[in-house]
């Protein structure tokens, strides 16, 4: 990064974070904390619920419990976390946040809690058991849709937001590169943007007209395909979200340097344009799309793990030479010089450690055969527990150890880093355990979303007990993850003493090659981004809509 | 660009590309492709479509069968399938209501049925025993009871 031209740039550097610009970023962070709780407190009950060990009570039964876990996780936890951090990552980097762009962030605050509200007093009474995918032609009370459209819109005002700071910013600095953390920012809001677009049609113009009863039937396939449009795409954000703090955080945190700055914008570009295909192979095994489309479609979701794999390359290279610049040697023996006792590094590294394991069961349940082995099975379910359960949340963790001081000018006490190092211990020996059960429960034909059942105590279904045992035993010790993180963060928001923290982002490496202009060029990626989108979509809606059956009424199985 | 990286990113690739070339050698040559039917029926008049207004098992040849089978809340008809060891039993199925999964643990059947279409899949069954038959698609408050079996002899 340059040195810092204008005087409010200056100020903002030598004295942090403005008051106002950090009670955005606070408040935002409170509620995804807030909501890992909640959300961490029912996955528990689920989990104990699954190994047959804890009866749920009819009014709050397990599929209400499960709807709502996967709504605070989600969407609540990431979404208000990613908005938070980014934010503080557009006010550090650009030199504060314009007044109307800090409106626009309250609004869309306002706009999602007021949703949030809307979607989660049906799924309390009972009107709502329709988890996150809400496939139609179940249907909820349709202020369970109006809540989710106005999470949607409040996500919107927050990325326009962005994009007015963004822009404001190249205005006054024509021909330099946008500071990489916010080069990262209009990744991520250009993605929450476009990808929250399908889900909204599905929503407004299809779902809500049909819940009121407006409409007499719907297309179930249509729906489907848009929802899954964006339900992939929105954990892919929570990843290039996480993959942010890895390329330029934690480099800093360790002492070193940024890998290539052209190879990270690179990523970012790649995993922009081709993000909001890759969701298809949700429906590897639904009726009514052809052999060969699903084969186009493997190849697209295939496509994303390349740049998950340059990440792999830069992120260990950064290790390595940091490690030998500190005196590490041997082909392995560096690793010793890194930092494992400070929590800002080791949360984060046993996150991208998680992703080999991860990305590795990605790329083989996105491939057809494979995937009708473990479709929607427990498999799946280990699956995003391992990517954003550990590889995205364990990230997050990470940046509130110096995210949280940063904004509520405090410190990291010794005493708290100790912590979160015990609490990302524990994390990780829970999530491992649960989500190793999860997969090989999977494999073994264990239905994902389903209530302790032993379908009349047939054999197969007896012989997954031990390992849903095991799953609730995992479950248990990421309770006390999430108590002991819940706790950090208070403590470092309100209690730790005061002080300056500094907001980590790494230098470019000395003598490294000027990154060309051309990454520069937005519309453009924009603009090949959408020829991707036509052409993994353009042909199934098509067909769904043109060889439509007769559609369906709306259904309350629960 | 350094040269081990030109290396690794070359291995990425290729592996990709590996991976995709057996897929798409799997699926289209040796007929393992997923299930793509891609008839429809009317959700609301199944029971008075041909085939479906008689679901059940029928004997289409020498060890092999046709399952026509309709899936609603919370069940699958026919239910308690006995077929012999090593039938290929070809299976068409369609939703009543929402969307249902049809899996059958410790084999390779495994499709998702939504209501509009009719979904098929093919299976041999070599090895005698009792195949749990289940819903993996959350389909309503009794979804964990959705379930029957095949039986093998």
């Amino acid at each position: 990064m340059a040195i810092p031209k204008t005087l409010k740039e200056k100020a903002n550097k030598e004295m942090g974070i403005s008051t106002e610009d950090a009670r955005i970023t606070k408040t935002y962070l409170f509620v995804a904390f807030m909501a890992l709780l909640i959300g961490g407190l029912l996955g528990l009950l689920q989990g104990l619920n699954r190994a047959g060990l804890l009866e749920l009570p009819s009014w709050l039964n397990y599929y209400q419990v499960l709807t709502a876990h996967g709504l605070l996780l989600v969407v609540v936890l990431t979404a208000f976390f990613t908005i938070g951090y980014f934010y503080a990552g557009l006010s550090h980097t650009l030199g504060g946040l314009l007044p109307k762009v800090r409106k626009m962030a309250w609004i869309g605050f306002g706009l999602k809690i007021v949703g949030f509200v809307f979607a989660v007093i049906p799924i309390l009474m009972g009107n709502a058991s329709v988890m996150y995918t809400f496939y139609p032609p179940m249907a909820a009370s349709p202020w369970f849709y109006i809540g989710l459209a106005l999470i949607v819109v409040g996500v919107w005002m927050c990325a326009f937001g962005a994009f007015i700071q963004v822009a404001n910013w190249r205005k006054n600095n024509k021909g330099k590169h946008v500071p990489i953390l916010s080069f990262f920012a209009t990744g991520v809001f250009i993605l929450l943007f476009f990808g929250s677009l399908p889900v909204a049609i599905e929503v407004i113009v299809m779902i809500i007209p049909w819940s009121f009863g407006w409409v007499k039937t719907i297309n179930v396939m249509v729906a489907r395909t848009l929802f899954w449009a964006f339900g992939h795409t929105l954990v892919n954000i929570w990843y290039l979200t996480a993959v942010s703090a890895w390329y330029v955080i934690v480099p800093k945190i360790i002492g070193g340097k940024r890998w290539s700055d052209l190879l990270t914008r690179i990523v970012i570009i790649a995993l922009v344009i081709m993000n909001i295909t890759g969701g298809f192979h949700h429906q590897i095994i639904d009726p009514g799309i052809s052999e060969s489309v699903k084969f186009m479609h493997v190849f697209m979701s295939l496509a994303i793990g390349f740049p998950s794999l340059m990440t792999a390359w830069a992120m260990f290279a950064v290790f390595e030479r940091t490690a030998r610049k500190n005196g590490g040697k041997g082909i392995v023996g560096w690793y010793k010089k890194m930092p494992w006792g400070d929590v800002r590094f080791l949360a984060p590294f046993i996150a991208m450690l998680a992703f080999i394991p991860a990305g590795a069961g990605g790329i083989v349940q996105s491939t057809n055969q494979l995937n009708q082995v473990v479709h929607n099975t427990m498999w799946i379910a280990g699956h995003f527990h391992l990517t954003l359960g550990m590889s995205v949340v364990m990230t997050f963790f990470g940046i509130s150890y110096w995210l949280v001081p940063y904004v509520s000018k405090r410190v990291l006490t010794p005493a708290i880093n100790k912590l979160g190092v015990i609490q990302t211990i524990i994390w990780t020996v829970g999530m491992v355990i649960m989500s190793g059960a999860m997969h090989t429960v999977g494999l073994l034909g264990s239905p994902r979303r389903t209530s302790y059942t032993t379908y009349g105590d047939n054999a197969t279904a007896l012989g997954w007990n031990p390992y849903l045992l095991l799953l609730a035993v995992g479950g248990t010790l990421l309770i006390i993850g999430v108590l002991l993180q819940v706790y950090a963060v208070i403590n470092m928001m309100f209690f730790a003493p005061k002080g300056e923290t500094e907001f980590p982002i790494a230098e470019e490496e000395e003598g490294a090659s000027k990154t060309p202009y051309w990454t520069e060029r937005w519309g453009l990626w924009i603009v090949i981004m959408l020829i991707f989108v036509g052409m993994a979509y353009v042909i199934p809606l098509t067909e769904f809509i043109v060889n439509a059956p007769p559609g369906s009424p709306p259904f309350k199985t629960w | 660009m350094h040269r081990e990286e030109k290396i690794w990113l070359t291995l990425s690739f290729g592996m990709i590309m590996i991976f995709m070339f057996i897929t798409g050698y799997q699926a289209f040559a040796q007929g393992m492709a997923p299930p793509s039917n891609k008839e429809i029926i009317d959700p609301q008049k199944v029971d008075q479509q041909a085939s479906f207004d008689k679901p059940g098992i029928t004997k289409i040849g020498d060890k092999e069968y046709e399952v026509v089978m309709t899936l609603q809340v919370f069940s699958f008809n026919p239910g308690n399938i006995e077929v012999p060891a090593g039938s290929t039993v070809h299976f068409t199925l369609t939703s009543k209501d929402v969307v249902h999964g049809f899996e059958v643990a410790g084999t390779n059947l495994n499709a998702m049925v939504p209501p509009g279409h009719i979904q098929k899949i093919t299976q041999k069954f070599d090895k005698a025993g009792t195949y749990l038959v289940l819903c993996n698609e959350y389909c309503g408050a009794g979804h964990q009871m959705m379930s029957t079996t095949i039986t093998v002899k």
